[in-house]
């Protein structure tokens, strides 16, 4: 069943810097959410720092095999529609940067979605002049990441700056590139037109620990599926850490 | 006691609990299970790794990064490196990472690398192929029942050849490189039934590009497309391929075509390597399936900007188009250039726009100077596309089909309207982001070139 909150009538969330509100353990806040009258109350726990003007996008780190991985997301999100391919992605004409080299690394996330049509999607991924991107978080349609098999899309994506992609759902290789590189997380919703109820810019946190995403500009929140045979590839921190502590290949040499 | 047990393996015999698909097989026999489900993650042994210039760098490098700087491939006969992307360039990056994946051939002492060092002109490097799909099956590389990876999302190409056939990304491809396996999760089977003579004015194409537009582009996503019936046991190899091809524009995971004589005298004097030929079991459990009664089908287009955005090619005819683009795995293969030739030959007249050839690989061009053209009086196809005002054919690459470099010959760089034997239209995909890509079969790319608006072939045949 849906448990989308529809309208919450109070503030979506007291966000409480450590400056403003000494009482807050120190860099810990707490979201708290106005409930429905069912006395439903969701409380989340995040971690971030924050300057009041301008929330800044920073969110859990990436997964590695020795760290434990992220629960949350948190920042504004980019909205995209249906079967954004690899090209929309990442176009062509930048495959010659290597993945693998850390400069090229780089410069393929300042390309990030330069493919997008500019009469669909007026508002520019990356800021002109900069090579990484504001938005943390991508909210998208059906079929994300369709077409190619190129490496070179999810890993722009995470050059860039991109922590979570929520999708309706996936084109495998996409998705299977995303969960193999460890760049970028790729959840499903549960439910179809959340990209129709978010615009860019939103405030958002991806919550992986209790399956939602919620959209505080917005006040809605949607339920994710959980990660499912991904997740403990994801855990390990990809298909290497995991081919390690399953014992299919023997430790780093 | 109990009777002897037969010798070969159980997933060939199909003395299994229940019936298994092709693909399901190919899976079970290469991951040494006697039985696997749908939905089951396995370690499958890999038979063949292909990778390019676009992504043999990056794989290279995570390989190495993985597994140590002096870290040697688990077999270096079972990868095929094959540069076909951007290769006839200036582009500095391009043009390094050939020498990366030449570097890295040396090192590791990789049988089947297909070289190329002289740019300016592609007849003088004896090793250099072309276009990686093609050139695999050319080379034999592709045999029924093995399972075949490769670094670009239309490997699936290869699953013509009755074997399983997918695209992986650099970090999979470099594990594979390291450990020889992979783990992947079993697909379950959408079956296609392909029954009907064949109506001389469709291709193979019209016939994959009904199946996206009837299943969408996310059709077939985490399935196997598999394909039978009498059309498809009509099909010659390339046709086989062009059909696989696009499994990927359905989002397909591979596509398969049940091996037969068509493909056993094709690999005859290509391959040494023993192949054994599975076969969907009769009690097999497709997804589910799908008819089409071929005669009764027309020549078909996919419409800016999807490959599901089906049309019949004759309700498109008002389409004025700014040039024409025959190449790349999809449609350029011998084949397809004899069908656009068939076209230009009935026609006896100019193309009307741009008209681009680029084959696919070298022995792809070789066919165009040298194989008669039927019905022609022993004219070969580089002369009908010469007479018909065609441009000369371009050095075998994958060409504009993905833009590429600027300079990449026959890229897009201004908003045009393109008629295009490749596999994707989505927008930017030959270069400009405003350019307009109408996907179709060599037959109908012709005649669309003879008229300059988007054309149903039988206004020719």
């Amino acid at each position: 069943m849906a448990t989308t909150l529809s309208s919450i009538q109070a503030p979506v969330s007291t966000i409480c810097a450590s400056s403003q509100r000494p009482h807050c353990p120190t860099g810990t806040q707490s979201l708290l959410f106005v409930s429905k009258p069912s006395n439903y109350t969701i409380f989340a726990k995040t971690s971030y720092s924050f300057k009041p003007s301008k929330i800044r996008p920073i969110t859990a780190p990436r997964a590695t095999p020795s760290s434990s991985p992220p629960t949350t997301f948190h920042g504004q999100c980019y909205v995209l529609g249906d079967n954004i391919d690899t090209d929309q992605i990442i176009p062509a004409e930048h495959l010659t940067l290597v993945p693998s080299k850390p400069d090229e690394y780089k410069k393929l996330g300042s390309f990030a979605f330069s493919g997008l049509p500019t009469s669909l999607y007026p508002i520019p991924f990356i800021q002109p002049g900069t090579d990484s991107t504001q938005y943390p978080i991508i909210i998208a349609g059906a079929n994300f990441g369709c077409g190619s098999s190129r490496e070179h899309a999810p890993v722009a994506l995470g050059a860039a700056g991109v922590r979570a992609v929520v999708a309706e759902s996936y084109a495998r290789i996409f998705f299977r590139n995303s969960v193999a590189t460890g760049e970028v997380y790729p959840i499903e919703l549960e439910h179809e037109g959340v990209n129709k109820q978010c615009t860019t810019g939103d405030i958002v946190t991806v919550d992986l620990e209790r399956n939602v995403f919620i959209n505080h500009t917005k006040g809605k929140e949607f339920v994710l599926k959980p990660i499912g045979d991904a997740g403990p590839v994801i855990d390990a921190g990809g298909i290497f850490a995991y081919a390690r502590k399953t014992g299919m290949i023997s430790s780093v040499v | 006691m109990a009777p002897a047990q037969p010798s070969r393996a159980p997933a060939t015999t199909g003395s299994v609990k229940h019936g298994m698909t092709m693909t399901e097989k190919i899976l079970a026999k290469s991951s040494d299970k006697s039985k696997l489900e749908p939905g089951e993650n396995i370690w499958v042994n890999i038979d063949v790794l292909m990778t390019h210039d676009v992504c043999g760098p990056g794989t290279i490098g995570i390989f190495k990064k993985e597994f140590g700087k002096n870290a040697k491939v688990w077999d270096k006969e079972k990868i095929v490196i094959i540069p076909d992307h951007y290769i006839f360039t200036s582009d500095e990056r391009a043009n390094r990472n050939v020498d990366i994946i030449r570097d890295f051939a040396l090192e590791q002492n990789i049988k089947y690398f297909y070289d190329i060092k002289d740019l300016s002109n592609f007849k003088v490097n004896p090793d250099y192929k072309g276009v990686c799909h093609v050139a695999l099956a050319q080379e034999g590389h592709c045999r029924p029942g093995e399972v075949l990876l490769g670094t670009d999302s239309h490997t699936c190409n290869a699953g013509a050849f009755g074997q399983f056939a997918t695209g992986i990304g650099n970090t999979d491809a470099g594990f594979v490189m390291g450990t020889g396996k992979l783990l992947l999760k079993v697909p379950p089977t959408m079956r296609f039934v392909l029954d009907g003579e064949m109506p001389h004015y469709l291709l193979a194409k019209d016939l994959i590009l009904q199946i996206i537009g009837e299943i969408t582009v996310a059709g077939a996503t985490y399935k196997s497309m598999e394909f039978v019936g009498s059309t498809v046991e009509s099909l010659n190899m390339e046709e086989r391929m062009t059909l696989c091809n696009m499994v990927v524009e359905a989002g397909g995971k591979n596509g398969v075509v049940p091996p037969d004589e068509t493909t056993f005298k094709y690999l005859e004097g290509k391959t040494s390597v023993n192949y054994e030929p599975v076969y969907s079991d009769e009690s097999a459990k497709f997804i589910s399936e799908y008819r089409f009664d071929v005669s009764k089908l027309e020549p078909v287009v996919a419409k800016p900007h999807s490959p599901d955005n089906r049309a019949l090619a004759r309700e498109c005819k008002d389409v004025k188009i700014d040039r024409v683009y025959i190449g790349s795995c999809t449609g350029g293969k011998t084949e397809d250039f004899m069908a656009a030739a068939k076209v230009f030959l009935a026609s006896g007249k100019k193309v009307k726009v741009p008209t681009f050839l680029v084959p696919a690989t070298q022995k792809v061009w070789i066919d165009l100077y040298s194989l008669p053209v039927p019905g022609s009086g022993g004219k070969t196809c580089s002369q009908i596309f010469e007479e018909a005002g065609c441009d000369t054919p371009a050095s075998p690459s994958c060409g504009a089909c993905l833009g590429g470099p600027r300079d990449t010959y026959a890229r897009m760089n201004e908003p045009m309207v393109c008629v295009s034997t490749t596999n994707r239209n989505f927008p930017g995909r030959m270069g400009h982001k405003e350019g307009q890509i109408y996907l179709a079969s060599p037959y109908t790319a012709a005649a669309s070139a003879l008229t300059g608006y988007v054309t149903d072939p039988r206004e020719f045949l």
